[in-house]
């Protein structure tokens, strides 16, 4: 008689009543077939709105495909229409959680296109903001990435020094998420007294805040086996696939766009590249704290040399007049709305820049046509390009490990869609 | 940074069509038929060793005979240069060669190039459409799509007013 599917049965079955002769061996039934699970895209643990298809073969992936463009808003299209001043809120949304760093890398690709040259002051300070974002967005990370693999106390930990990191920017610039902070030809505002005795204040504090993290679970053994080994990736895979930031850096390639193309005064402080070894999630981890330890150093330096001057270039048809004068004066509010609505022509020609922001490398194509908005703008978002590493990461592993698997990244879906 | 280009367009001499430098990089264009040799070449290369693939995009130019321009930009990791490559496409023959096989990284960039102008790529392991939804009319990116989009959303059953 013809077997059943889970051959081999143990003892006597009978299916529709009719009666099925027993094999002589004895083995446990099993069921064999490969399982689709869709993952997202509103799990909590999706970083906003991704979605996986996962292959499963009992827990093993054997297949992830990421399904991405739940969040795409045509930033690149929206951004063909308006001029470059206009631009620079846009930016904000890609990379939300660390919107500075797009600003910055948004305003010194069109600085390249147009060969501005910034004053001395407001390169210290955007160095200096950059870091602080650095630091706020690797906070954020931790404290995501450790309440995702189900430990709770380091995001209420790591979210603290967030919190007093933004509330600085709220002083600063008068907004904590989409800040705008930067400008063509330097900065909206000033750095003050009172936000520069509370960086000092804070880096003075934060060596201490870092070592508690690492109490709560440098030693955790679920910490350590949910992350280690896990989402493995060689240094000329990372490569190859494009992978940039603490996602490279891990597998111990050393590219760090601060150190390779020194912009800001990067090349003016004492700092070191911290480099991986295994290339998997626990190494990305004390990457990213050891690059929080970098970050705090530079930030002590930039106080300390900080020179005085403007913080604005001297090119009123790129720049903003002084918003005090715009309140006062007919002829700084004319030029003020000049630049604001009719904005600047940009020569012609084209130019890729490429930022270290957090999560690796941000990079702007912008190709100019002449007139005051790019004939087209690419991003390059380093989140949309680790994507691409997903499935290759993924295979083999548990599905328990997934979370583990793009949390590993740093993504956030506004910068991967756009 | 980027390369000393003078052994790079004797070996390419045929193919290479002009060369540029501005703003400190260097840009290539090449025959859309030569492009994936070029690449090779640039990725096997101890002198070039371009091992790291930076972005893939496409501009379009509706009036030109050749309309889209197909822009790859490399870096390498152990030299610290950079390299930009351009080919032309016609919009009648729409198609270029994938580089995935040489840079895995380049399978995304060019699912995303495919869904916002439009242009296919010849054994890409998976040619699909990776923001829009597989049912989207039109190129988004193409000059000539409207800013307002085509009408898709006013199709949508459950959305009031219609």
């Amino acid at each position: 008689m013809a077997g059943i599917k889970g051959d081999n049965v143990t003892k006597e079955v009978a299916i529709g009543g009719q009666h099925i002769e027993t094999p002589h061996e004895t083995r446990p039934v099993l069921r064999r077939e490969e399982f689709l699970l869709n993952m997202g895209p509103q799990h909590p643990s999706t970083h906003g709105v991704l979605r996986v298809v996962l292959d499963l073969e009992g827990e093993r992936i054997v297949k992830a495909t990421p399904d991405l463009g739940y969040l795409h808003r045509g930033v690149e299209k929206l951004a063909e229409l308006e001029t470059y001043n206009q631009i620079i809120p846009l930016t904000d949304r890609l990379d939300y959680v660390c919107s500075m760093t797009n600003n910055y890398a948004f305003v010194r690709s069109v600085e390249k296109l147009l060969e501005l040259q910034i004053p001395e002051r407001a390169e210290y300070i955007r160095t200096l903001v950059a870091e602080m974002m650095r630091i706020s967005g690797h906070l954020f990370w931790l404290g995501t990435q450790a309440l995702d693999i189900g430990a709770m106390t380091v995001f209420f930990f790591t979210f603290r020094e967030r919190e007093e990191i933004l509330d600085m920017f709220e002083e600063l610039c008068g907004a904590r998420l989409t800040m705008t902070y930067y400008r063509i030809g330097g900065l909206d505002r000033d750095l003050t007294e009172g936000i520069i005795a509370r960086l000092k204040k804070f880096i003075k504090e934060f060596p201490k805040k870092i070592k508690e993290y690492n109490t709560l679970i440098q030693n955790n053994r679920i910490w350590i086996s949910r992350t280690r080994d896990v989402a493995v990736i060689s240094g000329k895979d990372a490569v190859n696939f494009g992978l940039t930031g603490p996602s490279l850096r891990g597998s111990g390639v050393n590219y760090d766009i601060r150190k390779d193309e020194p912009y800001g005064v990067y090349d003016r402080l004492d700092w070191e590249v911290p480099l991986g070894q295994n290339g998997d999630t626990y190494d990305r981890y004390w990457i990213r704290i050891l690059e929080m330890v970098q970050s705090a150093r530079m930030i002590e330096q930039i106080l300390d040399k900080l020179p005085s001057g403007p913080i604005l270039a001297d090119h009123p048809m790129v720049v903003l007049p002084k918003k005090d004068l715009v309140m006062s004066d007919m002829e700084s509010l004319i030029h003020h709305f000049l630049v604001a609505s009719k904005g600047f022509d940009a020569p012609k020609g084209e130019v890729y820049c490429g930022t270290e922001v957090p999560k690796g490398e941000l990079g702007f194509y912008i190709y100019s046509t002449g007139g005051n908005r790019p004939y087209r703008l690419k991003i390059r978002p380093p989140s949309f390009i680790h994507m691409g590493a997903f499935d290759y990461m993924a295979r083999g592993y548990m599905i328990s490990d997934i979370i583990t698997i793009f949390g590993t990244y740093d993504i956030v879906m506004g910068e991967c869609d756009r | 940074m980027y390369p000393d280009s003078k052994h790079l367009t004797e070996k390419f001499q045929n193919s290479i069509q002009e060369i540029k430098s501005s703003y400190g990089e260097l840009t290539l264009s090449v025959k859309k038929e030569e492009l994936v040799s070029l690449c090779h070449y640039l990725h096997d290369d101890p002198e070039m060793s371009f091992d790291h693939i930076t972005d893939i995009c496409s501009l379009d130019f509706p009036e030109d005979e050749e309309r889209f321009e197909m822009v790859y930009m490399f870096y390498s990791i152990p030299w610290k240069h950079r390299i930009r490559i351009k080919a032309r496409i016609s919009e009648e023959d729409c198609t270029i060669d994938s580089i995935s096989s040489i840079w895995k990284g380049a399978n995304f960039m060019e699912r995303e190039v495919y869904d916002m102008m439009g242009i296919r790529f010849n054994h890409h392991p998976d040619m699909r459409r990776i923001m829009m939804p597989e049912d989207f009319e039109g190129y988004p990116l193409r000059k000539d799509f409207p800013t307002e989009g085509k009408g898709w959303r006013s199709t949508f059953e459950f959305l009031p007013g219609r």
